[in-house]
């Protein structure tokens, strides 16, 4: 009963499906489909981080590093884009996000 | 053993926090369950021998990414009910999305090989040599050093960009005008008045 590679990517593969599920299922609230966004980039890492520890190469955890940075960079432009749009809005329902609409 | 049982532990409390997130009624909680997340994720990280990418995962995601998404969700006041309206609508074709997504991605992990012939780019040394934490700066600033610094730029960029999106000026607010300070003169600014004894000041 070793844990192999594939058991980590199993458990990536299952993370990222639940954060697309998330988004087609929390359609209206910017907030969750940013957090749903959030679960798949995490998964995308465990994925990184497992390779990198099997295959003895740390350029992988390099990486999985680069996209923590993004993926914090990445939350703090949509956060600061959903409190203007609340602010001028008054919602956060992405249905509404229509006033370039021709 | 211990290893194969505690990645049972966290990879099932991963994937059921990770459902949480998207099927929690209150957003808040949600917060909190991608939080729990992110620690289960960073304990199937130190089994895989990267414990410095685990701890930068509870300093930065949790320490601050996470209370940032908390502080947002705290400060708007949504009504989060009107939000999941149409939550059973899209059930079905996000299951059917997801679904195949799934099978997707476990046919190509059961077909899935490495090459033989490839090497490691930077091979990881023995943890009994050096920590895992030493060998990551051995590399990181040295070879990967430009990537480093563009990652510094990416985070000023969105520093300033988060800034200069959320700062808003109210109109009948007084403000300091630097400018204006440093541009008075003793001219404008003092007078000198000769006052006749006893009479004072109107």
């Amino acid at each position: 009963m070793t844990v192999g590679l594939s058991h980590y990517l199993t458990v990536a593969a299952i993370l990222f499906t639940l954060g697309i599920f998330g988004i087609f299922l929390n359609r209206k609230n910017v907030i969750v489909i940013l957090m749903s966004i959030e679960l798949m980039l995490l998964a995308v890492n465990i994925n990184l981080v497992a390779f990198s520890a099997f295959h003895g190469d740390l350029v992988g955890q390099i990486f999985a590093m680069i996209v923590l940075t993004v993926a914090a960079a990445e939350a703090a432009i949509g956060l600061a884009l959903v409190v203007v749009y609340f602010r001028n809005r008054g919602t956060i329902d992405v249905a509404e996000i229509d006033l370039l609409k021709g | 053993m211990l290893s194969a049982l505690f990645f049972y532990l966290f990879a099932i409390f991963l994937v059921g926090a990770g459902f949480m997130v998207i099927a929690a009624k209150n957003p808040v909680h949600a917060v909190l369950f991608l939080i729990f997340a992110f620690f289960n994720a960073a304990g199937l990280f130190v089994l895989l021998g990267a414990e410095f990418l685990a701890m930068i995962l509870i300093v930065v995601y949790v320490g601050a990414v996470m209370v940032l998404f908390l502080f947002v969700v705290m400060m708007l006041d949504v009504d989060f009910a009107e939000l999941r309206a149409g939550f059973l609508k899209y059930l079905p074709i996000g299951a059917t999305i997801g679904l195949l997504l799934l099978v997707e991605l476990i046919l190509i992990l059961s077909a899935w090989v490495t090459a033989p012939e490839i090497t490691a780019q930077a091979p990881a040394p023995p943890a009994a040599d050096i920590s895992n934490t030493e060998a990551l700066g051995l590399i990181l600033y040295t070879r990967y050093v430009y990537l480093f610094e563009a990652a510094g730029l990416i985070l000023l960029v969105a520093m300033i960009g988060a800034i200069v999106l959320t700062l808003h000026h109210k109109r009948d607010v007084k403000r300091q005008k630097v400018g204006r300070q440093v541009r008075r003169t003793r001219a404008e600014s003092v007078e000198l008045v000769e006052v006749e004894s006893g009479r004072g000041l109107s």
